[in-house]
């Protein structure tokens, strides 16, 4: 099913011609009224009259995420206090957070691209999604609240946590689709087991995870064990939240919705644009925005995009999965990584958990050559006889030299439930920042 | 015969042995044998307990990975060349080889009990049980 097939599949021209109206507005827009943009387009010579093709978007600088953070609270809103209606907010881990301001307009926008994006997913009225995202500032909780909530389907708030209550409103409610984070999910099974549920048994068959980087193995691994079909869903505060882009079932990369975000990648090194087909970092103009548009947000998010039409019939672009983080790329002797690289490379081997950290060293200098791969040891792999863990060791050790060509020591460890349980899984972790058994 | 061995994952950091006492002591459950094979970075603590079943479900509970397994035992008589007459000389003879063992001194005054995992564990039951 196709929500809005007006936008969905709209030909390139035809979105190509909406994309630069739109574009050319919110330009305009944002010079007006943001002193950041307006400096910001003077010194590189650039006036909203410049903008005459899609491909001028090239010539505006970009925003990252420092920039919310110098202009923290409102530096960048478009609009007075009083036509706000919703703030949300990034977590935050150091500094100030990113404040998302939402006009009237904006959230009605959102709820709509949301519920795109379930539809997309296969959802309909008839499901009943239980949403185990964080309730609050964070925008993956009410995001898909009010998308599930327009789409007319049952929406259980469950928010986070609480995995045994989770699992009991699963099974009495008859939970038909779960929106949390993928580590999550594989939380909710090892639960599940260990309390005797089998969640074949439910009804639940659909999975819209997000919020964090994940590879197809782990897709592979959830869809196997809650058997349901793990989608992908993408978005960013400093964006909108949730319902950027969504998978469709055809899981063929992430539907970006282009009638309200225009995207470009770019090589993160010099800022170049790439052409499509190419990975590097995605960047985001949001043209339909009201209480704060960005211009060329740098997601750092590294992924590349396709034009061709779906199997489903949409023609907007989509984007790869997330190979990773252009902050995340590890640099091992010379060879760059991005833990998903690694996370597929330890699934390949038998019974080893998505569960494991990867350890750098950013104080020392001279340990930045050294990778050490932290394996929680589950009940599947762990084993009385010291030859097998041995065995074990040498053979993750010798997967990652093999496939990524990187040296990297395999230590094994206690699981350390800390690093999941709450929200996005930390898996790149500096030793001073250790957590501790 | 046959005895039931608990098995735990344990790094090879200060604290974790007494992690792993505290919480057999917080089931009241009593040890009467324990052995690590270690290297640097972990180490598997095996034991046998007068409540195994409690014994690991309490190890569980405090976050170790562990397991239950069924394991071989044979009594040793406290004389020279015990182990060897009524043990290993009968196994190496048949080509089983031992992966690992450990002894512990039996209830019954004067003997010892030896608890170990084979290359076949099967037909060393059936060699040990003539002895």
């Amino acid at each position: 099913m196709i929500r809005h097939p007006h936008f969905e599949t709209m030909s390139r021209s035809e979105l190509e011609k909406l994309q630069l109206e739109r574009l050319k507005k919110t330009v305009a827009y944002v010079y007006e009224r943001v002193p950041f943009y307006r400096s910001g387009m003077q010194k590189l010579g650039v006036n909203p009259e410049d903008i005459r093709t899609l491909s001028d978007v090239a010539r505006l600088p970009f925003t990252s995420k420092l920039d919310f953070r110098d202009n923290y609270p409102f530096g960048l809103a478009c609009v007075p206090q009083d036509e706000i209606v919703r703030v949300h907010s990034s977590s935050g881990t150091t500094g100030k957070p990113v404040i998302a301001p939402y006009t009237q307009k904006d959230v009605e926008v959102w709820a709509e691209l949301v519920a795109r994006s379930l539809v997309c997913a296969g959802m309909t009225r008839e499901d009943i999604l239980q949403n185990a995202y964080g309730y609050g500032l964070f925008t993956g909780g009410l995001g898909l609240h009010y998308g599930a909530e327009r789409l007319g389907a049952t929406v259980v708030p469950a928010s986070t946590g609480n995995t045994k209550r989770q699992l009991m409103l699963i099974q009495d409610l008859g939970t038909t689709a779960i929106s949390c984070t993928p580590s999550y999910a594989l939380i909710l099974h090892e639960t599940a087991q260990e309390m005797g549920i089998d969640l074949h048994q439910s009804k639940l068959r659909l999975g819209i995870l997000g919020a964090e980087p994940w590879s197809e193995n782990m897709r592979i691994d959830i869809e196997d064990k809650l058997g349901i079909t793990a989608l992908s869903i993408y978005g960013l505060t400093e964006i909108v939240g949730p319902g950027v882009s969504m998978e469709c079932p055809h899981k063929t990369g992430l539907h970006i919705w282009e009638d309200n975000f225009l995207v470009e990648i770019i090589d993160p090194a010099t800022g170049q644009v790439l052409p499509y087909g190419e990975q590097g970092e995605l960047i985001i103009t949001t043209i339909d925005k009201e209480a704060q548009p960005v211009l060329r947000f740098r997601t750092k998010d590294i992924t590349s995009l396709n034009i061709e039409t779906c199997e489903c019939g949409r023609t907007m672009a989509r984007m790869a999965r997330i190979a990773g983080r252009s902050d995340d790329m590890i640099r091992v002797r010379g060879v760059s990584v991005f833990p998903s690289q690694i996370e597929s490379v330890l699934l390949t081997v038998e019974g080893v958990e998505a569960q494991y950290m990867i350890v750098v060293d950013r104080q020392n200098a001279f340990a930045s050559d050294e990778l050490e791969v932290w394996v929680e040891v589950s009940e599947d792999i762990f084993s009385d006889e010291m030859t097998q863990m041995v065995a074990l060791q040498g053979k993750l050790q010798r997967e990652l030299d093999s496939v990524l060509g990187i040296k990297a020591r395999i230590k094994l460890v206690e699981p350390r439930k800390l690093a999941r349980t709450e929200g996005k899984a930390k898996r790149v972790v500096d030793r001073s920042e250790l957590p501790q058994l | 015969m046959k005895i039931k061995q608990v098995s735990v994952f344990a790094e090879n950091t200060k604290g974790r042995l007494l992690a792993v006492l505290q919480a057999l002591e917080g089931a009241e459950v009593n040890l009467r044998a324990i052995s690590v094979s270690e290297n640097a970075d972990f180490g598997i603590v095996r034991m046998i307990m007068d409540n195994p079943d409690k014994g690991i479900a309490a190890l569980k509970e405090v976050g170790f990975t562990g397991r239950l397994d069924t394991m071989l035992s044979a009594e040793i008589p406290d004389v020279p060349s015990g182990m060897l007459r009524t043990v290993v000389q009968p196994l190496s003879e048949s080509g089983i080889n031992v992966d690992y063992f450990y002894a512990f001194l039996d209830q019954e005054p004067g003997t010892a009990r030896i608890v170990l995992k084979t290359s076949d564990d099967d037909k060393a039951e059936k060699l040990l049980k003539n002895k």
